[in-house]
């Protein structure tokens, strides 16, 4: 086989690898990935799919639960009315009330259910420009 | 002083702009204005060097005056944490980028200041463009002004967030940032190589020093910030696919495929597009991880500031990248290379391989990082990938890094012919295959495929890895008359490019070792203990023997004793903990404000070979706190008088009121107030320890994870060795022109292929063709040094020294 025609083929193998890779890629990032919502969209919500929740914590809500807690959040803004969350599990260290979390989890009954360890909360060291510390 | 420094701000953004300018303006060969570039350059570092100075002195001497100490540092920070206080801030850190990159530049221009004439000039303008882009925005962007001051200066300032407060963290931020910032000098060189279309070897001859020099200061630091998450932040783990953390990873793997691509380049004059390519993209990620970090685009374990310097980040972005491919599309004919691979199985196929798994690498971590904004675009919704989605994609990308770091080293450059590839990979094929039977037959590594084939394929590179430098020690201990140990240090020495390469390679495989183990067979349990109860994870057993408490200014500590035995027999006793701190600042305050600022967890580690023992305490104080706002709602009763109060509540109250009436008493009134409440807040704490109520341990066991930070290590080493100046360089030889530099690393490469040769990976066939093929090329470096007169005396290619 010549030199250029085997290259060509090469080529073209290892584009369509290439391509088929890359919508593997993109299909299964789209069926796998959960969607972000906020505590004002999930309100007045009904029994859903599990979504990330992402809110801030209302402060002086947070009450312990049997095993778990329970605590209210609000929009990231702080808009919005609350929602009530219920988590068992590992808590971060720099959970409490005013601060941003991440919760994955659905909404039962009104109240938004978190799976265990997947509680995220932001810690609140870098680089923030306000100077509330 | 901070007028002083806002000064020198300002007169280091002049003296780039002034530098950049000399620079561009010399471009045709002025000497004098290029030199006189040059030290604008050193005039600029130093410059920014007396900032960093003026603003580390004022965290010494806690001058609050300055805005950046009042808001992260305080009177209690302990002196260590004070230096390292500047880079907490968005506006420290973005003066320590500024200082890295003059000091990267100035040792660059240094470097390189006799050489590579034509491309110098460009070279610095880009490096200073950049230079005065980061200076300007801490002149002129709102918020981010390091020399901002506040008056009236307070008498304290908020303190540096506890989280931080960790051996590491004084030394992970400069380290990220070096190796970011360290990247803009290849960038650099490349932009000017390709703007003069001097696209040969040159500029990455000169510039490869500080691509490796980036890549280790960015893979260690990306190392300390797993170490810090590992112990210090109670969950765990090391990695959670965070983007910050993946906006680090991404230019180290670029640079990683830089690293290996440059090699083809550099010997056979090939990939010159690909590389030009893959400096950009480097760049370019390293830029997207400073801007990341300060945007808020994407939602992150790393809350971020406000939305000030992000758009004028993501600006230089745009113009790097759309400039840089510009370029690269206008120089093409100059880029193309008419050499082609020999040999689908040689060293330079398999860094092809390796590079487009590298990149492959990076793609689905960007893709991943940046899913939420592209589903937003696409859907409209917000959405998410999780750490399963990156597993699936990079395990198996992983695994085959893996595999190519082993093959790499043991295939000669240009050809292999059969039956030296037989000869190198027998044994380590065999010891592969050893290996994978017996994790079969001896350990349940069967469960998990892609584990096993880890370990197999690290089984595999590391015995080849070793073979190397066995067969390399053993010719050179028959020629030399060594004896092994001294013949393997003299082989190292001789060839550290290569072998501190290896070596990096082995870390590497090592600590892939450690996290297929760590991350595929974990025990991870949550269990309630009250004291004197016992449990057992995965053999040990864990009795919690007693809780503890300490109290000090600063913190309330609730812990534990835990006593572990393996087999009946006593192994350790891990003491964790959790920490809360009173926010900082704050002079006075209820019991229960010690509650209400950070907490920290202080992690019971037994470290071993074989598995680590992690042990994390979240105690139960609900019983404490209730009792906390019971006693403060004593202390308020108390000064506030009323009938039944007792008798030191009379005086404290006699003094407080003396105390509003005459300042000069304030302060004896306070200290008055937080010795009281100081005795409560310990008298309060001490129940903790009758408290019945069970604390959670989160047990962790995790196989093989010091292997992570051992071949961490080993591979920092490796690069070490590699960075080594050579003898001869040390001794002042930095000097030469690039004729000469050109020639040497043609004798370099006949060195390398004899060594091939000796070493059984070049048959004699192969190794004679290679070899004429090298001396021919030789030759001709040299009939072209002296047509052209540099007075260079010509060398005979055979008089090169082996050994």
């Amino acid at each position: 086989m010549d030199p250029q025609r085997k290259r060509k083929i090469r080529l073209v193998v290892s584009l369509s690898v290439a391509v088929l890779l890359a919508v593997a890629l993109i299909y299964t990032s789209f069926s796998a990935s959960t969607q972000a919502k906020e505590p004002s969209e999930l309100v007045a919500a009904g029994p859903g799919n599990t979504v990330d929740m992402t809110g801030k914590v209302v402060p002086h809500s947070i009450r312990h639960v049997g095993n778990g807690i329970a605590f209210r959040v609000v929009d990231r803004d702080g808009s919005g009315k609350s929602l009530p969350v219920t988590y068992r599990g590992t808590v971060p260290d720099p959970f409490r009330g005013g601060r941003e979390i991440v919760l994955t989890g659905s909404v039962e009954n009104g109240t938004f259910v978190g799976e265990p360890e997947t509680l995220i909360t932001k810690c609140p060291s870098k680089f923030t420009t306000k100077s509330d510390g | 002083m901070a007028s002083l420094g806002s000064a020198l701000l300002l007169l280091a953004f002049l003296a780039a702009v002034v530098a950049a300018g000399l620079a561009l303006a010399g471009r045709h060969g002025d000497r004098r204005r290029v030199d006189l570039s040059r030290r604008t350059v050193y005039a600029f570092c130093g410059l920014l060097t007396a900032c960093v100075v003026i603003i580390e002195i004022a965290f010494a001497g806690n001058d609050f005056g300055f805005k950046i100490v009042s808001e992260h540092s305080s009177i209690e920070t302990p002196p260590f944490y004070k230096l390292a206080a500047m880079w907490s801030s968005q506006e420290g850190s973005l003066l320590l980028w500024a200082w890295v990159l003059s000091i990267a530049s100035s040792l660059a221009l240094w470097a390189i200041r006799n050489k590579l004439r034509e491309i110098v000039p460009y070279a610095t303008a880009v490096m200073m463009g950049i230079a005065a882009f980061f200076t300007g925005l801490m002149l002129f962007a709102p918020d981010v002004q390091p020399f901002a001051t506040l008056s009236p200066a307070p008498t304290d300032g908020t303190g540096l967030n506890p989280l931080l407060q960790h051996p590491s963290m004084m030394i992970h931020p400069p380290m990220l940032y070096s190796g970011y910032v360290a990247f803009t000098v290849p960038f650099a060189f490349a932009i000017g190589a390709l703007i003069t279309r001097r696209v040969d070897a040159e500029w990455i001859r000169a510039t490869r020093r500080f691509a490796l020099i980036a890549w280790t200061f960015l893979g260690f630091g990306l190392l300390l910030g797993a170490r810090w998450s590992y112990t210090e932040l109670g969950w765990g783990g090391y990695w959670a696919w965070d983007p910050v953390e993946n906006a680090a990873l991404m230019p180290w793997l670029l640079g990683t495929a830089f690293l290996h691509s440059i090699m083809v380049q550099e010997k056979r004059g090939m990939l010159k597009v690909w590389n030009a390519t893959l400096v950009v993209g480097t760049f370019s990620m390293a830029l997207l991880g400073t801007f990341l970090v300060r945007s808020g685009v994407l939602q992150s374990i790393h809350a971020f500031g406000d939305n000030t310097v992000g758009p004028y980040i993501l600006g230089l972005i745009g113009v790097v990248v759309i400039g840089s491919t510009l370029l690269i599309v206008s120089r093409l004919d100059d880029l193309r290379s008419p050499k082609r691979i020999d040999s689908l199985v040689s060293r330079e196929s398999v860094f092809l391989v390796n590079n487009l798994l590298l990149v492959g690498l990076t793609a689905v971590i960007f893709w991943g990082t940046f899913f939420p904004l592209i589903s937003e675009l696409f859907t409209g919704e917000k959405a998410s990938l999780a750490a399963p989605w990156f597993d699936r994609y990079t395990t198996p990308l992983a695994i085959g890094l893996v595999l190519f770091t082993g093959i790499g080293p043991l295939l000669a450059w240009r050809r292999v012919s059969w039956d030296s590839a037989k000869r190198v990979f027998r044994v380590p094929l065999v010891v592969g295959a050893v290996a994978t039977l017996a994790l079969l037959a001896f350990s349940d590594a069967g469960h998990k495929p892609w584990a096993l084939a880890l370990f197999a394929f690290a089984a595999f590179a590391l015995t080849g890895l070793a073979q190397e430098f066995w067969t390399g020690a053993q010719a050179r201990r028959q020629l030399s008359g060594e004896s092994t140990a001294g013949a393997l240090v003299g082989l190292v020495a001789r060839n550290r490019r290569r072998y501190g390469g290896y070596i990096i390679h082995a870390g590497v495989a090592v600590l892939l070792i450690g996290i297929a183990a760590s991350s595929s067979f974990q025990t991870n349990r949550d269990v309630n203990l009250k004291p004197g109860e016992r449990t057992t994870v995965d053999g040990r057993t864990i009795t919690y023997v007693k809780p503890t408490v300490a109290v000090d200014e600063e913190k309330f500590t609730f812990g534990s004793v835990l006593r572990v035995e393996q087999g009946g027999k006593l192994i350790a006793y891990l003491r964790p903990s959790q920490r809360f701190f009173r926010p900082t600042g704050q002079e006075t305050g209820t019991i229960g404000s010690f509650f209400a600022g950070e907490a920290t967890s202080e992690v019971g580690l037994r470290p071993g070979p074989g598995s680590d023992l992690w042990i994390a305490e979240r105690p139960n104080i609900t019983a404490v706190q209730r009792r906390v706002r019971a006693a403060d709602e004593g202390f308020a009763a108390c000064v506030k008088g009323g009938p039944g109060t007792p008798p030191q509540c009379k005086s404290l109250r006699t003094l407080m009121l003396a105390a509003r009436a005459n300042p000069a008493l304030r302060a004896q009134a306070l200290e008055q107030i937080s010795k009281l409440q100081g005795l409560a807040a310990e008298n309060v704490a001490k129940t903790y320890l009758t408290d019945t109520a069970p604390a959670t341990f989160k047990v962790i066991v995790n196989p093989l994870v010091t292997w992570m930070w051992i071949g961490g290590l080993i591979a920092l080493a490796g690069a070490l060795i590699a960075l080594w100046p050579a003898r001869g360089r040390r001794r002042g030889a930095l000097v030469r022109t690039e004729a000469d530099a050109r020639k040497e690393a043609k004798y370099r490469e006949i060195r390398d292929a004899e060594l091939d040769h000796t070493l059984g990976k070049l048959s004699d066939d192969d190794f004679a063709a290679v070899d004429a093929e090298l001396r021919r090329e030789a030759l001709e470096i040299l009939d072209r040094q002296n047509g052209n007169g540099n007075g260079a005396h010509p060398h005979e290619p055979e008089k090169i020294e082996q050994s």
